[in-house]
């Protein structure tokens, strides 16, 4: 892949005409996928891709456009050639940018490491070995990630990292299952087993007659994979500048003032401890941590180079969707062995199901109960309860109704292989809470 | 370059005494998106994706490899790595020796009216300039953006049985949004998520109604500013097409997903309330619901001639007068589950396999006009244009949004209101149904961006609906 890059980028460069520049992004993996019903293999499979999306730029204007790398030299070569000619041929029909941004100095950074992940069929293996007997489902991701920035001035940035990712429920009957995960640089099969012993010891609860309560208010515990899907939902227009600045945020009553949240609520983007690269793809390196919301209250936002250019501020070098890729949410003080406890009677949520915005800018959000549901009575874990339907606002649940944050966090690295396997990741507590409206 | 991919396949495939099945799928999908956001052109993108995938099936066992190289060389490594794929897992794989795949020949291109090279770049920018400007129609109008999406993808696929199928498929997909704002009350008015989308070429911008949408927009988004919010409580709900398009596909595109039933989405996408021994039998709605799965229409967005797997595409009912008659399964899976299915085998793009999805998915036209659905409605409420989704992971509590509703009180329309919702639980909503427009209101829609599988996959699918009513709905508004 890195021959590949550097191979074209240097052709590009060579290509370039008096008065154009470029920008470069590349993204490519080597990857094993192997999916799992039942507690056998439904389809084992390896994939090698990598794109190169090239923006070519004559003054004010530019064009942007992709093509696939195929390894082969003169066949890349040809590509380029083509792509470059459909883009300067645009570039004929484009008026000036006035908020085209690109970085225009070298910012050269390379970050490689070693990583040997084992044979992914051995992996395999050794999984349904072990779960032989019980329902399992889910994937097995893993291989070799890999980004890269070049522009012709000289810029040059390599990220290459491998992980796995293996991601699965044991299931017992119709709904009832749970949910684990297990991810990684260096697959340990000692700490796959403690997940799925924990796992197959969680399915004795799963197997109790289930309980069904009627709609209304509850006490409620959200595990830190619950906060995550909250996190997710707020993320598609929750902390970028464009967002704020059109209105579309559910955060617009706390920008006007006129709600909060909790002060034990901060959010910042956390790149240098991100798994993924600390560059974007107009080539601005990202700074190491942006704040976005503290004790409560907005701070800041993830602003792409586009956006700082059209509301005349600095860039923090987010992607053009202004999502986090390292969304880190600080802990609280609550001991995660103490939850149960101090839930006492309500409902441990474990996981959470296919949220969206039922009011966006009251910042309402509905969504499911999944997996690992249960209802908790006196501080102990009862039965598990049929999934039920939320729809809440973000100012009551991690607001005024906000107990407190767990102490400890997971460390959640998003299994999200759309197009290719994600570099995303998140830090992320549980959460108490004295109620949450349930209404289906 | 399509001839000399095929020979390369012929070439490097395995003989069938060699290897039970083998297929190359070589997909290129070339698209180019271009948009106007306040009256600035975005950046262009012009893409291309290039690559193939190669199927093994073997002594009972599956492999595939997907690769970017389309080399002699590069292609037979792929296909030694599917071979030792299916090899590896042997022990302890789905059982695949039942599965028979077709090795078809044949060829379909999408019906193309006005090619997209009809207009040159310029042309179609200044369309969407011309539109953005139209849509920035008042001063609390604080975002709006005309775009215009084209993808086309070519597909060669091979069999070492003899097969050979290429198809091109080409649509356009436009979209028009605009967003007003006053203090904290934000609302959006839009053409969806490109549920405009079809096949054939620049006409799909006629079809679309461009100019009649970028003028009726900011006039709807200024009433909805101001507007009240939807009630709350038991209401007739009567769905436009461009949510009924949602209704459909949430609540009995997915649940009839054959994969999901055997238990294949459990980790990620989820179950299904369905299961195998309603076929044939259950109620799934009223006697006026009939549901065709039909990729063989030719303007809507999910039409082809073949699957993924090479298996002919026909139109079939999977509900009709109401009862659930087949589910939405491959060949693979219909051999699993010992049940009819439908040509439904689609992968997003040469690196992923192909799995159970929806195509074009339709509600059939009935028989009221559009003016007798609200002549039956004391009290009820019409919604439009969905923009929240969510339902659980059996397919069966869910809760939709809209951007706009409007009251209907005594069969009369009345004043609009902002923020509609409603739940409800598929195994029963669609037994509320109690009037099917005729094909005077039938919209032929799309959803581009339907999300399923490990990994991961994207794929587009059509939904063709008319007009719909159900009775006694919990219908509610925002805060």
């Amino acid at each position: 892949m890195r021959a590949s890059f550097d191979a074209l980028t240097g052709e590009l460069t060579k290509r370039l005409a008096p008065g154009e520049v470029f920008t470069a992004w590349f993204q490519g993996e080597t990857s094993d996928f192997v999916r799992m019903n039942q507690g056998k293999v439904r389809q084992p499979g390896s994939v090698t891709q990598g794109s190169l999306f090239v923006d070519l730029i004559q003054g004010k204007r530019h064009a942007g456009g992709s093509l696939t790398i195929s390894g082969e030299a003169a066949v890349d070569r040809e590509r380029l050639a083509a792509l470059v000619g459909s883009l300067r041929a645009a570039l004929a029909h484009l008026p000036e940018d006035p908020f085209l941004l690109y970085h225009r100095s070298s910012s050269p950074t390379e970050l490689v490491t070693d990583d040997v992940l084992p044979d992914a069929g051995e992996v395999t293996a050794r999984v349904l070995d072990r779960a032989r007997g019980l329902d399992f489902v889910g994937i097995y991701a893993a291989g070799r990630v890999y980004r890269g920035f070049a522009s012709s001035f000289g810029q040059r940035n390599w990220f290459e990292r491998s992980s796995f990712h293996l991601d699965f429920s044991l299931y017992l009957r119709a709904d009832k299952a749970v949910k684990c995960a297990y991810a990684g640089q260096n697959w340990s099969d000692d700490a796959f087993l403690a997940r799925l012993e924990k796992a197959r010891a969680d399915l004795d609860v799963i197997a109790r007659p289930p309980k069904t309560i009627d709609p209304g208010s509850y006490r409620v515990y959200l595990a830190p994979a619950a906060v995550s899907e909250i996190l997710t939902v707020l993320s598609w227009a929750g902390f970028g500048l464009k967002s704020h600045r059109t209105k579309q945020t559910p955060f617009l009553k706390m920008l006007s003032g006129e709600a909060r949240l909790a002060d034990a609520v901060t959010l910042s983007e956390n790149t240098a401890q991100s798994t993924g690269p600390a560059f974007g793809a107009a080539g601005f390196m990202k700074p190491a941590r942006v704040p976005l919301i503290e004790k409560g209250r907005y701070v800041g936002t993830l602003c792409s180079p586009r956006s700082a250019k059209e509301y005349g501020v600095d860039t923090n070098g987010a992607r053009d969707d202004e999502t986090p890729q390292a969304l880190d949410f600080a802990p609280g003080s609550v001991p995660s062995g103490d939850v149960t406890a101090r839930l006492d009677t309500g409902i441990f949520v474990n996981n959470l199901w296919y949220l969206n915005f039922s009011d966006r800018s009251a910042g309402r959000i509905t969504g499911m109960t999944r997996f690992a549901t249960l209802w908790v009575e006196r501080g102990r874990i009862v039965a598990p309860l049929n999934v039920m339907r939320f729809d809440e606002t973000i100012y009551r649940t991690l607001g005024e109704n906000l107990l407190g944050l767990t102490e400890e966090r997971d460390f959640i690295l998003d299994n999200d292989t759309y197009g290719q396997r994600s570099t995303g990741c998140a830090w992320v507590p549980g959460a108490l809470m004295s109620d949450m409206r349930f209404t289906l | 370059m399509l001839e000399t991919i095929a020979r390369r396949f012929e070439e490097i495939l395995p003989k069938a005494s060699d290897c039970t099945y083998c297929a190359a799928r070589f997909v290129e999908q070339r698209s180019e998106r271009i948009a106007v956001r306040q009256n600035v052109v975005q950046p262009l993108a012009l893409d291309t994706d290039v690559g193939a995938m190669i199927t093994v099936m073997h002594a009972g066992s599956y492999g595939y490899a997907a690769t970017n190289d389309l080399s002699p060389n590069g292609l037979r490594t792929a296909v030694e790595r599917a071979r030792s794929w299916a090899a590896k897992v042997a022990l302890r794989t789905v059982d695949y020796g039942k599965i028979v795949l077709p090795h078809p020949r044949g060829a379909y291109r999408s019906p193309i009216a006005k090619p997209w090279a009809s207009l040159d770049l310029g042309d179609k920018i200044a369309l969407l300039m011309e539109h953005s400007q139209r849509l920035k129609a008042h001063d609390d109008i604080v975002d709006w953006e005309a775009v215009l999406w084209r993808v086309e993808t070519t597909t060669l696929f091979v069999t070492n049985g003899g097969g050979r199928v290429t198809q091109t498929i080409d649509y356009v997909a436009p979209r028009l949004s605009v967003t007003a704002n006053r203090d904290t009350e934000t609302q959006t008015r839009s053409t969806g998520v490109y549920d405009h989308s079809q096949q054939g070429g620049l006409v799909v911008l006629d079809r679309a109604q461009m100019h009649h949408f970028s003028e009726l927009l900011p006039v709807e988004v200024m009433q909805l500013l101001t507007a009240p919010n939807c009630p709350s409580g038991p209401r007739d709900l009567v769905l436009m097409p461009d949510q009924m398009m949602l209704q459909i596909h949430e609540s009995i595109g997915h649940p009839l997903e054959l994969d999901r039933i055997l238990g294949d989405e459990r980790n990620y996408a989820g179950t299904s309330f369905v299961t195998l021994d309603m076929f044939g039998r259950y109620q799934y709605g009223s006697p006026l619901l009939d549901v065709t799965f039909d990729p063989v229409r030719g303007e809507q967005q999910a039409s082809y001639a073949f699957d993924d797997d090479g298996v002919p595409a026909e139109k079939v009912y999977v509900i009709r007068g109401g009862i659930l008659e087949r589910p939405l399964g491959s060949a693979f899976s219909q051999a699993r589950a010992g049940v009819a299915g439908t040509a439904n085998a689609r992968a997003t793009s040469w690196n992923r396999p192909p799995i159970d999805r929806m195509a074009n998915l339709n509600v059939e036209s009935g028989t009221s006009s559009f003016d007798a659905i609200l002549g039956g409605v004391e009290k009820g409420i019409l919604m439009t244009t969905n923009c929240s989704w969510s339902i659980d992971d059996s397919r069966n509590k869910f809760q939709f949004g809209c951007e706009k509703g409007q009251l209907i009180e005594n069969g009369k329309l009345g004043p609009i209101v902002k923020n509609p919702n409603y739940r409800g639980v598929s195994a029963t909503f669609w037994r509320s149904l109690t009037a099917v427009g005729d094909a005077s209101t039938l919209e032929v829609l799309a959803a581009p961006f339907c999300g399923k599988g490990e990994p991961n996959q994207v794929v587009n699918v059509g939904h063709a609906s008319p007009v719909c009513r159900f009775d006694g709905i919990d219908v509610f508004g925002g805060e």
